[in-house]
């Protein structure tokens, strides 16, 4: 049975942290190092939000344009890498936050940046095999980079959400294929009990980010007989926006077929949010009969891709229920580093 | 139910009390008052006491008992009843005394407050004061209790266009009553530019604009009038008392902008004491926060709704004025230590009554009234008290 | 531990403006109550559940300086009391605009936010704030 999109959503947190006011305080040319990694600024979360807040908004969204009954919903997935609790799901929070509760299954994914993607997956097995009518995805994230760091320049915060159903309902977007690859590779980790990640340095790119990528979507349109000019929108995960620009190329791909899928630039790496802000936003303007590629990375590592055909449907979708992803980005105040250091519980407070 | 009278009044100095427990300045409020009636422990039939939240300043609950057994009132095991309803809890516990004596069920009766607020840092203390409010509806999300009397201003500023330099007369007049008031927290005068440069707290509300935190205690001796005058030359009868209650959450009332508890716990106190508004010279209004004195002046009837920040701006609320409000300091400048606020106005609207007001003098105080308030108006207790 | 029971129970009117209509009278009342305040015992069985829809205009607010310790990462923030659609008024926070800006009579929307955590250890809160509603969309 086919499986498929019936709603998406998304949410990104409006304050924005510039490059160079992060150099600035680490004695680094901030504005070169930006571009350099091809990001102009990313996305900071306010004190009270979280990945469970950026879930629950981003679930929000989709379901103003859903349609759906709640009820209906048989599981709801959320993976990330910064979920609030350690233990104690986001999900369940999602759950009743949607009214889903309680006659559902809920579970929390983690995956490095990939965590969003095996929900889909998870989801398309669940509905696909008719277990269940409706399975929600969501890729959310508010991930740390260590002060300093190069990371610290690009782990940004958002999330979105899909609903997954079968072609019994209404797709938007119909799944046709998904191919995964995946490798023991400690190219990014974070230790139980650590508030920052560590990372591999330039280990990050070749044995990692590239090796997975771009064998993934070699693979998946290898497997399926698809070739670079058949797919009007690519999306690609994007830890900075250099990567996926040097990865699209290898892959044959032209950069405006990474257009509207490419965010980073202007929001930061999203983590497990990145590939699915992406395809949210390509969904914000994609045309029936409009054919996607999507290969989300998550370090640890594995990558995850997936053929998409948008369909008629769409024409009827109530896109204008929710809020456009374009909007969401250019939406933004600005905010200094102390502040930034402030909101992200980088300072250290009294107990 | 028979006529009941103040025989005797006594109080602490307000402030910061460093050197002083709760149950020391219990005691000295309650001595005071009864050697201020000339009567001896042995007369005193039952103890009220008004206090708020012991059990969070100083983790001690059973205050009555605690304040009857310092006081050396044990041998004799009378009733010792401990009142609360936040801010108006001093004048609760006077009520509540007033109704034991006219029932007939007590003849002596002493009635205190006292609060013990600075045990405890600043932090907590806003944070215990926050249960006056609704915790799960209010407080929770954010509220302060001087948030939302913030938030009555701001309407009322929207709806009638009064100004910060309005609203600012009232601590200036409060300061420079409690400048003459030896118990007085601020005994010294301000201007208007003091209130209107102030730290904010809440806008538009600054730090002028809010009670202190404080201790201190009040009490008073209450006897049947058939008896007064074998004690004092001087028995100031309670001639009307009212109590009302309102919704918790100051969202869920009918009119942010009238304390409803006011009205009609001033109407039937008026109703008891056959008085009218107009009959009346000096007033303890429960001034929290600036902009609750200018409600209490609309809804008590002093002035018409919407006018009550230009009358108190020109004037009319001052120890010369058409009627003397908060001639003490008020909570503002007098000091508000929760549980004894409301037993402190009673004290000075006796001061007033008997002629023993000094320079706060009104001239010609006949007739008094003290208003009393829990929360933003959950609840309202006002009482009338005159010559006798 | 904090309270947990006391937070748990009220996560259907914190996450989703739960709140009751009395078909008598057909008045609505948030949070949810046992009985009609207008209508008494008239009102027994009739109290409907109904979730608030998120949309209101600001009422009053405030900037508050002077906050409780758990909100001392927002401060100043606002604090409004807002008049929902339905006709009931809720007080909490105005999120994502500048404290200058506000305006009674503004159009805004609930959102989920986290309200506060019993500690470094403890439960994390979630409930309603309201940011202002972009009149083009």
């Amino acid at each position: 049975m086919k499986t498929g999109i019936v709603s998406y959503g998304a949410y990104i947190p409006r304050s924005r942290i510039e490059p160079a006011a992060i150099g600035q305080v680490w004695g680094i040319d901030g504005a070169a190092m930006g571009k350099g990694l091809m990001v102009s600024r990313k996305s900071v979360p306010m004190p009270d939000e979280d990945t469970i807040t950026i879930s629950v908004q981003a679930a929000r969204d989709m379901m103003r344009r859903a349609q759906v009954d709640p009820a209906e919903i048989g599981a709801i997935f959320v993976g990330s890498e910064s979920h609030p609790y350690a233990v104690k799901p986001t999900s369940t929070i999602v759950a009743e936050a949607i009214e889903a509760a309680p006659h559902l299954t809920a579970a929390d994914y983690e995956f490095a940046c990939k965590a969003g993607t095996a929900a889909i997956q998870t989801s398309m097995g669940l509905v696909g095999s008719g277990m269940m009518r409706y399975s929600v995805a969501i890729g959310a994230d508010t991930s740390q980079g260590a002060p300093g760091d190069a990371l610290e320049y690009t782990a940004a915060a958002g999330g979105a959400a899909l609903l997954i159903g079968t072609e019994k309902d209404r797709l938007i977007a119909v799944i046709n294929h998904t191919y995964s690859f995946t490798t023991d590779t400690p190219d990014f980790w974070r230790r139980e009990g650590q508030m920052y990640p560590s990372h591999g340095g330039r280990f990050t790119g070749e044995p990692a980010y590239f090796k997975h990528v771009v064998t993934a979507g070699k693979t998946l349109m290898e497997r399926i007989g698809t070739k670079p000019e058949d797919y009007n929108h690519v999306i690609l995960h994007q830890p900075n926006g250099k990567f996926p620009t040097r990865a699209g190329k290898q892959m044959g791909f032209a950069p405006e077929q990474l257009k509207y899928g490419l965010l980073t630039p202007e929001i930061g790496n999203t983590y497990s949010g990145a590939v699915m802000l992406g395809l949210a936003s390509v969904l914000d303007v994609a045309k029936p009969g409009d054919r996607i590629l999507m290969v989300a990375f998550g370090s640890g590592a594995g990558s995850d891709a997936f053929d998409i055909t948008v369909t008629d449907e769409i024409e009827k979708f109530p896109r204008e229920k929710g809020t456009a992803v374009r909007k969401m980005i250019d939406n933004y105040t600005l905010i200094d580093y102390a502040t930034y250091a402030k909101y992200r519980g980088k300072i250290r407070m009294r107990e | 139910m028979r006529d009941v009278a103040i025989i005797g009044i006594g109080d602490t100095k307000f402030g910061e009390l460093w050197d002083s427990s709760l149950r020391r300045i219990g005691i000295e409020a309650g001595i005071a008052a009864i050697s201020d009636a000339g009567i001896s422990g042995d007369e005193v039939d039952a103890l009220y006491v008004g206090n708020m939240s012991a059990g969070r300043f100083i983790e001690q609950e059973h205050v009555a008992a605690l304040i009857a057994d310092y006081a050396g009132l044990t041998k004799n095991h009378i009733p010792a009843v401990r009142v609360e309803a936040s801010g108006a809890s001093g004048a609760l516990a006077l009520r509540e005394g007033y109704l034991s004596v006219a029932s007939g069920e007590y003849d002596i009766v002493v009635v205190g407050g006292a609060e013990k607020m600075t045990d405890v840092g600043d932090e907590d203390i806003t944070n215990i004061q926050a249960a006056a409010m609704d915790q799960e509806w209010e407080s929770v999300f954010g509220a302060t209790l001087p948030s939302l009397y913030a938030m009555m201003a701001r309407r009322y500023m929207h709806e009638y266009g009064a100004t910060r330099e309005q609203f600012a007369s009232v601590p200036v007049k409060n300061h420079a009553n409690a400048a003459k008031n030896p118990k007085a927290q601020y005994r010294r005068a301000i201007k208007p530019e003091t209130v209107l440069n102030a730290t904010m707290v809440a806008d538009p509300l600054g730090m002028f604009d809010c009670a202190p935190n404080s201790d201190g205690a009040a009490a008073v001796v209450l006897a049947p009038m058939e008896i007064a005058k074998k004690y004092t030359d001087t028995p100031i009868r309670i001639a009307g008392s009212g109590q009302a209650s309102d919704s918790l959450a100051l969202h869920q009332r009918r009119d942010i902008l009238t304390m409803d508890a006011t009205v009609y716990a001033v109407r039937r106190a008026l109703k008891q004491a056959k008085k009218e508004v107009k009959d009346i010279q000096v007033a303890e209004l429960n001034d929290n926060y600036t902009i609750s004195e200018i409600l209490a002046l609309e809804d008590i009837g002093f002035v018409e709704k919407g006018k009550g920040a230009e009358f108190s701006h020109s004037g009319q609320t001052a120890i010369d004025g058409r009627i003397a409000v908060n001639t003490s300091g008020g909570l503002k400048a007098r000091g508000n230590p929760i549980g004894a606020t409301g037993i402190a106005q009673a004290v000075e609207i006796v001061r007033q009554l008997r002629g023993d007001a000094g320079e706060r003098q009104v001239d010609g105080a006949q007739v008094g009234l003290t208003h009393n308030v829990g929360g933003t108006g959950a609840t309202a207790i006002v009482h009338i008290l005159e010559v006798a | 531990m904090g309270s947990i029971p006391r937070f748990w129970r009220e996560n259907p009117s914190r996450y989703n403006l739960v709140g009751v209509k009395c078909e008598n009278c057909g008045r609505v009342f948030f949070p949810p109550r046992e009985i009609c305040p207008v209508c008494h015992r008239e009102s027994i069985g009739k109290m409907k559940r109904l979730a608030l829809s998120g949309k209101g205009t600001v009422y009053s607010y405030t900037i508050v300086q002077d906050a409780h310790p758990q909100f001392e990462m927002l401060k100043p923030y606002v604090l409004a009391m807002v008049e929902m659609e339905e006709g009931v008024k809720i007080t909490s926070q105005i999120i994502d605009v500048e404290p200058e800006d506000v305006r009674i009579g503004m159009k805004v929307e609930a959102v989920m936010r986290r309200l506060g955590a019993e500690g470094n250890s403890g439960i994390l809160h979630y409930g309603y704030k309201f940011r202002p509603v972009n009149e083009q969309e």
